[in-house]
């Protein structure tokens, strides 16, 4: 009596679990394709255009969408949960379904030409502390700007150098220092920019230069000859004046009648140089192609040695002053031969 | 302005901060959709743009005037106005003879526009019209599309991603699972293509998992497709394309098998076998003599130090 109704309960937790599963369970004949993470279900079903048209519209499309809802919910229910605040919480999983991205991926910014010097050279950035030491005020002041330590703007007296002229202003002249300085610094960025974007820039004629060297000032003094109305023509040349280098020169044409054995001469030429085999070699340009090509490697084999002993790369004077004082006792003969190494592989 | 952005320098931080808001990124903002209506629009049209919106609202921006353009003829227009608003989304409403009651799906690219599908709106039930509590504003819904045009036809295909891409909001980690209440539905059968819209009841089924019930708040649409323009292969590739810092780099040295059980390297210190404890024994035991002198030979340096 007891197993038998220990069976029949079986029976009928089966049955109730069957009809509890029922309620929620759908039947499809092609598996449904869930995106969970954008909570996308697609049904690749074939819907019966009979059914459609027989029942009516609105609540056929409710009992599909039912349908479907439900084996999306089915698919999210299964998911683990946790409690989060008073609510019950799924994560989601990344989402599947590819779509177009609204803009292009960002590009590395172009590197300037300092960078790429430094990379060829195998410069590497060291970071600095942002304070220093102040002698005058007695304390930690910022390496740079407002309040900084040392600041030069701020000094009520300058010694006049000997060599200065006396009755220049020493202030004034600081002060045009500092903005030249910075209008070049503005300059140089303007032209990275321009590098950066590939634009051809026209040129600019004379930069200021602190000091002028021969070739600068000839370059102004043709400038200025060209910066009159009529572009320099009318100009008069100044006596034991020579024409510049590198400027432009007219073509000259050979005349149309007359002569035409230098002509011919010229073509002959050309057809022999067209017609060798071996190719000219431009030795300036081969010998500097070597050259940087040996500086690169220098830098690069520098750049190992330095990448190796990462992480010791220390900030502090202290730390720094004690590794150089290491190395100059330990390799420093080692470092002193590679370079004369380097040296003589360049000539 | 994407020509001129590595030359514009922010002048101050706010401005800084814009420009960074607006610049390309790696993982992207959520799309925002415009919505705006041309020269002559119908009731139905500007109470369906209407709708859309409070379905998509915080982001997306309703345009209140008309705009008298046609997206299909000239879009620099549109592409204006999305770089104006930043937005790469977006549905344009007409109403004319030839097409009446007119909806423009689109979506842009790089302020350019990708896809454009134009859909006819037959038959329109508005938000208002169905007197129901509704979903609240916001809400992530669940999109289900059924019928297999939707898997087939090349045209309903990107109709789909298209549809995705508008409705489905905000990408998130988690969602609660009692706020999941809204159901975009989406049929495309006998030619058309019906939208609806659920709210979703979850009612108690015995089990974990609950039994749904659906009851229909609105917008509803009984849409015909009608004109597309789709992006070429290359530049729907090219906006699929996904920056590499994005993809997930494969560790190394970790494994798995067939069952999925993980392998991985480990790397130990080589251990000294001299210290090994064996099992004690009677018999193995050092006598006090034996152990006195094994100490001496152990530590002999340090003896050596003390002599000293």
């Amino acid at each position: 009596m007891a197993a038998c109704s220990v069976e029949e309960l079986l029976v009928r937790a089966a049955q109730d679990e069957a009809e509890k599963l029922k309620s929620i369970s759908v039947q499809k004949e092609l598996e449904l394709h869930f995106d969970i993470g954008n909570l996308l279900a697609c049904d690749t079903n074939r819907v019966e255009v009979r059914d459609f048209r027989e029942q009516k519209k609105e609540d056929f499309l409710r009992s599909l969408a039912r349908d479907n809802t439900q084996l999306l919910i089915n698919e999210i229910w299964k998911r683990p949960t946790e409690r989060l605040e008073e609510a019950i919480v799924t994560k989601l999983p990344e989402p599947i379904t590819a779509l177009p991205r609204e803009k292009p991926a960002p590009k590395p910014r172009a590197p300037t030409k300092w960078e790429e010097f430094a990379k060829l050279k195998g410069i590497q950035k060291k970071k600095k502390t942002n304070l220093v030491w102040d002698e005058t005020a007695k304390d930690w002041k910022r390496r740079w700007g407002y309040k900084r330590a040392g600041d030069d703007t701020k000094e009520w007296l300058i010694e006049v150098p000997e060599t200065a002229d006396p009755h220049e202003d020493q202030f004034a002249k600081r002060s045009k220092a500092k903005t030249e300085r910075v209008a070049k610094n503005e300059f140089n960025r303007l032209k990275n920019i321009a590098r950066a974007q590939k634009v051809k820039l026209p040129g600019v004629g004379l930069t200021p230069t602190p000091q002028q060297s021969k070739e600068d000032l000839a370059r102004a003094a043709s400038v200025a000859r060209t910066s009159t109305a009529s572009a320099g023509r009318f100009q008069d040349r100044l006596p034991k004046e020579k024409p510049l280098k590198n400027t432009g020169k007219k073509r000259k044409f050979e005349p149309l009648i007359g002569n035409f054995s230098t002509e011919k001469q010229k073509q002959l030429e050309l057809l022999k140089l067209m017609d060798g085999k071996r190719p000219k070699l431009n030795v300036t340009k081969a010998v500097n192609k070597q050259m940087r090509e040996e500086d690169r490697e220098e830098a690069a084999a520098k750049y190992k040695k330095r990448a190796g002993k990462k992480g010791r790369k220390g900030s502090m004077p202290g730390k720094a002053k004690g590794k150089t004082a290491k190395g100059g006792k330990s390799g420093g003969k080692a470092v002193v031969g590679g370079k004369r190494r380097g040296k003589t592989g360049k000539r | 302005m994407t020509q001129l952005d590595g030359v514009v320098k922010p002048k101050t931080k706010r401005s800084k901060r814009f420009l960074e808001s607006r610049a390309p990124k790696l993982t992207e903002d959520v799309k925002t959709a415009m919505i705006m209506k041309g020269g002559n629009a119908s009731q139905t049209v500007t109470q369906a743009l209407r709708d859309i919106y409070s379905l998509k609202k915080p982001n997306a921006v309703l345009y209140k005037k008309k705009n008298i353009t046609r997206p299909f003829e000239d879009s620099t227009s549109l592409e204006f106005f999305s770089k104006k608003t930043d937005c790469s989304l977006f549905l344009f409403g007409s109403h004319n003879k030839k097409r009446p009651n007119n909806l423009i799906f689109g979506r842009l690219f790089d302020f350019h526009v990708l896809d454009m599908i134009e859909l006819g709106v037959e038959k329109y039930v508005s938000l208002s019209d169905i007197k129901t509590s509704k979903c609240p504003e916001g809400t992530k819904p669940m999109l289900v599309f059924a019928g297999e045009a939707f898997d087939t036809d090349n045209e309903h295909k990107r109709l789909k991603s298209l549809l995705i891409d508008f409705f489905r909001g905000p990408t998130v980690s988690a969602v609660r699972l009692a706020g999941l209440e809204h159901v975009l539905h989406f049929t495309a059968l006998d030619g058309k293509i019906y939208m609806r819209s659920y709210r979703c009841l979850l009612k108690k089924s015995g089990c974990r998992t609950p039994r749904i019930e659906l009851e229909e708040i609105g917008p509803s649409f009984d849409l015909v497709l009608r004109r597309t323009h789709l992006a070429s292969d290359d530049l729907y590739k090219l906006a699929h394309r996904r920056p590499k810092a994005l993809k997930a780099r494969k560790k190394k040295n970790i494994s798995h098998n067939a069952f999925g059980t993980k392998f991985g390297r480990v790397h130990m210190q080589k251990q000294d076998l001299t210290k090994l404890q064996t099992r004690k024994m009677k018999g193995l035991r050092k006598r006090r003599g034996e152990m006195v002198a094994e100490d001496q030979e152990a530590q002999a340096p340090k003896v050596v130090k003390v002599e000293s």
